[in-house]
């Protein structure tokens, strides 16, 4: 638990928590940016550079666009009067379940082996995903492709509908 | 406290302010938003045991991450696309009011 850890993580956090509880709709997409910038720089901390990048690619480069594009397109505005109970059930209950899991993590034993410094080369994930992982790889190339015909087919469905 | 234990327990403060975010707005899009937090604490999971684990030089970890990662991008793709659907539909993202099946 070193210092740029904390800090990272209190960022992190930070954006978590304001993401979740600003009132203006775009506010949280750019909290959400800052929150997923802060889990990039634990990936780096935590020695995952590849990871790192690709979420700051991924996430803070395409995700967060892609919400605020939707804001922006669905003008989003949540109505000003949230109903109370709904809001503390749900704190409730996350509550209650940080509980458990946070019980489950001190209480369980940390079987770990502390290995030093040990680094992902890119160069190792890229053959590990050329060789061992190649089906997933591909996999994963078709799920994108049906999922971005998929979202162009869902928009677009009333538009086609009018025609 | 131990490295894994800290990261652990901040993973799951992670999750739990994502899922209260989700169960608590009435947006859609900030629910969609809570759900990606949940899937960046699982994340942070995975690359803490990896971290630590008994094994790091099997990048086990690593690769699932970056799986993730691409599958996460695909659902927010469609969760979105789904969002502006029922927006063209109903006129609101507001998910106290989308509650009708017909019509």
């Amino acid at each position: 638990m070193t210092v740029p850890f904390l800090i990272l993580a209190a960022i992190t956090l930070a954006g978590a928590v304001a993401a979740m509880t600003l009132r203006k709709l775009v506010h949280c997409a750019l909290a959400l940016a800052v929150s997923l910038v802060g889990l990039a720089g634990l990936y780096l901390d935590l020695g995952a550079q590849f990871v790192g990048l690709a979420q700051v690619l991924v996430y803070v480069g395409a995700v967060v666009i892609l919400i605020v594009f939707a804001i922006l397109l669905t003008r989003g505005d949540e109505p000003p009067s949230p109903r109370v109970g709904r809001a503390v059930g749900g704190v409730v209950i996350s509550a209650c379940v940080f509980a458990v899991l946070a019980w489950a993590i001190v209480s369980g034993g940390a079987a770990q082996g502390a290995s030093a410094a040990s680094l992902a080369p890119i160069s190792d994930i890229g053959h590990a995903m050329m060789s061992r992982y190649i089906l997933p790889l591909e996999v994963v190339g078709l799920l994108l492709t049906a999922a971005l015909i998929g979202a162009v087919v869902i928009a677009m469905e009333e538009k086609r509908r009018t025609k | 406290m131990t490295p894994l234990t800290g990261c652990l327990l901040i993973s799951a403060l992670l999750f739990a302010v994502g899922l209260g975010g989700a169960l608590s707005r009435r947006s859609a899009i900030l629910v969609l938003i809570g759900i990606e937090l949940m899937l960046n604490a699982a994340n942070l999971n995975f690359i803490a045991f990896w971290r630590y684990g008994p094994h790091p030089e099997a990048l086990t970890g690593v690769i699932f991450v970056i799986f993730s990662i691409a599958i996460a991008a695909a659902e927010a793709a469609v969760g979105l696309a789904l969002i502006m659907a029922v927006y063209r539909h109903a006129k609101t993202t507001d998910l106290s009011r989308v509650d009708s099946m017909k019509g």
